[in-house]
């Protein structure tokens, strides 16, 4: 099953996250996420993070998961390639980050993501996939 | 995307409407400044629906605007300007987007191509060291504890008062790079976390250094104003925002937004236009915290400046007064600002947000510096890495028509996977140098998102906003070195 895939967009870039699960669907959204930033083949697992955000609905909680992660790509320049979603409900949601600190000698970096958009976001609870438009 | 299929009808040559009956809900209506030829362009994909869907807002006033370099963006259309009343209007953080106070600068120098060419690979060397770029790079500027809060009320000032640059710059600066009304204790714990270590950082995507060369002047009087006094004189770019500061700031708030809006009985056709009422609190906190994130956006371009200046000089050998390094001016193209307007014979208190749009304020207005009170404000139009930029003023029938505003840059046309598959960084890189332009870029991929062929010709765009006289061509420059972040 494909994890997520790119959808065109004329500025910047969308994704399509799926799943098995909600949970796995956005955990799938950011490991695409990161893959815009990075190539994510090279990174490790040496570092982690428990991040936990909370927001009003699911959409708005897809938003700040995403955005919250590019906190600590900024803040501490983490790139994560796997996300442990423990605890997942529409306004609250518990993962465990894992990846590593960049380090340009075996890192690539590719493409900055400024934050994710509320454009055309969808949150399909039926078919457990996620829709974001990222501004880069 | 599929292409748009809305209504539109053609006003004149530079001008299409999207009448307010297109969409129930439309307050105003839409109003796209293109020609013939770009119009075909535009409704290729969905940015004419997000002109129309910023009608709606509330408190709008005049049309939706789209200047002529109008995309798809997300929310509110890249190119697009929206003015609201105050008094009944509404502030929306989409509007100015996540990159608060993008902007550009441009100095002039003393120097010719002929002087500079033999030295350039060198220059644009010390430039890329001299500037830390790309994805990733940490600044160098070690901030007391505190003092983040200092760099987002004073903005450019406090950069010049530790040492970067000159007192001068302030003056061709659009706010002089400190616009008033700043409230820091609105900026979150994590957007200033964000900015801390980024301050004084080009970024990435499609930011910029550039060295380039007039090579037309339109209108030579203004020119020597600017002190573009010939052809082949050399000129610098910087091209930047607010990096993670200013990112944060708009997902705050954003945020802060949509759980606002029912409170105010607001409701909008996408989320990323969540606005709320200027004069509300939660309006007040936005732009008291999005003026810090434009100051900070000033601080880093003035920052810059400064390492831009002593690594051309130490690499032409000559003293910064001898290079004649003087900022022409510097303008901000993602922002709201509150501003005085003519609306309908009578002086109104506006918000206007320009996202992706520059300020275009005429000669006479006591907005600009009294260097450019003759000749209009300077607005400077970067092109994409290969072709062109250009350096406009302001004009009457801009402050009539656009609330003062213009056009920003070139414009995407191709989305950047489509350049990806094209092209390899590679190729744009060979391309580039064989036109005579010396690239350094902190990627290749990102190299090939930024092609030329990504965007439309800027001169196209300059065309239709200087034909539609929201602005008025004095000199075009031609690139020869770009750091691209």
């Amino acid at each position: 099953m494909k994890k997520f895939e790119f959808i065109e967009h004329t500025s910047d870039i969308g994704l399509m996250a799926y799943g098995k699960t909600l949970a796995e669907a956005f955990a799938n959204a950011a490991g695409g996420m990161f893959s815009i930033i990075a190539e994510l083949d090279s990174v490790g697992e040496a570092e982690s993070r428990r991040v936990e955000v909370c927001a009003d609905d699911i959409e708005g909680l897809l938003f700040e998961w995403l955005n919250s992660l590019l906190y600590y790509f900024d803040v501490e320049t983490l790139l994560f390639s796997r996300f442990d979603i423990t605890e997942f409900e529409d306004t609250r949601l518990v993962a465990v980050c894992h990846g590593e600190k960049y380090d340009s000698s075996r890192h690539r970096l590719k493409t900055g993501v400024k934050s994710a958009t509320y454009h055309m976001l969808e949150v399909d609870r039926e078919n457990n996939q996620v829709r974001v438009i990222f501004d880069i | 995307m599929p292409k748009w299929e809305g209504k539109l009808e053609k006003v004149d040559e530079f001008r299409w409407r999207i009448p307010k009956d297109y969409k129930k809900g439309m307050r105003v209506p839409g109003l796209i400044y293109a020609d013939e030829g770009m119009i075909r362009q535009v409704i290729d994909d969905q940015a004419p629906e997000q002109v129309a869907n910023v009608a709606f807002l509330p408190g709008i006033v005049g049309s939706s605007l789209a200047m002529p370099d109008i995309h798809w963006g997300y929310g509110f259309a890249i190119g697009g300007v929206a003015a609201m009343r105050v008094s009944d209007g509404v502030v929306s953080p989409g509007g100015v987007g996540f990159d608060i106070n993008c902007g550009v600068r441009i100095m002039r120098t003393n120097l010719t191509r002929e002087e500079v060419t033999p030295k350039i690979k060198e220059l644009i060397d010390a430039l890329f060291y001299a500037v830390p770029s790309g994805l990733g790079s940490k600044g160098k500027i070690k901030l007391r504890s505190g003092e983040i809060d200092e760099v987002l009320i004073k903005g450019s000032r406090w950069a010049v008062e530790r040492g970067y640059g000159r007192p001068e710059d302030l003056e061709t600066t659009e706010e002089s790079g400190e616009i008033k009304g700043t409230d820091p204790q609105r900026v979150s714990g994590r957007a200033k976390e964000r900015g801390i270590p980024q301050l004084g950082t080009l970024g990435s995507g499609n930011h910029f250094l550039e060295v380039a060369v007039v090579d037309e002047i339109y209108e030579p009087e203004a020119a020597e104003v600017m002190g573009m006094n010939r052809v082949g004189q050399v000129m610098l770019y910087v091209h930047c925002g607010s990096r993670g500061l200013g990112h944060q700031v708009a997902d705050d708030y954003i945020k802060e937004m949509v759980r606002a809006m029912p409170k105010y009985g607001i409701e909008v056709p996408d989320r990323q236009l969540a606005c709320v009422p200027v004069d509300s609190p939660e309006g007040k906190n936005y732009l008291g915290a999005m003026r810090c994130a434009a100051n900070y956006a000033w601080a880093n371009r003035q920052c810059i400046t400064h390492w831009v200046r002593e690594a051309f000089c130490r690499v032409m050998g000559m003293s910064e007064s001898d290079a004649g390094l003087q900022l022409i001016y510097d303008v901000t193209h993602n922002i709201a600002k509150i501003e005085d307007h003519e609306v309908g014979g009578k002086k109104e208190k506006l918000c206007v947000h320009r996202k992706g749009a520059t300020r275009a304020f005429p000669a006479g207005h006591p907005d600009i510096p009294q260097k450019y009170l003759k000749i209009g404000q300077p607005i400077l139009i970067p092109g994409d890495m290969g072709r062109a930029s250009y350096v406009l003023v302001g004009t009457e029938q801009a402050m009539k028509e656009t609330f003062g505003s213009t056009c920003h840059g070139a414009g995407r046309l191709r989305s950047r996977s489509a350049m990806k598959k094209q092209l390899s960084g590679r190729d744009v890189l060979a391309a580039l140098e064989a036109r005579g332009i010396t690239i350094r870029a902190g990627s290749m991929s990102g190299l090939a998102e930024e092609a030329p062929e990504a965007y439309k010709d800027v001169g196209d765009v300059v065309r239709v906003a200087h034909g539609a006289g929201i602005s008025k061509k004095v000199a075009r420059t031609r690139p020869i070195a770009v750091v691209k972040g």
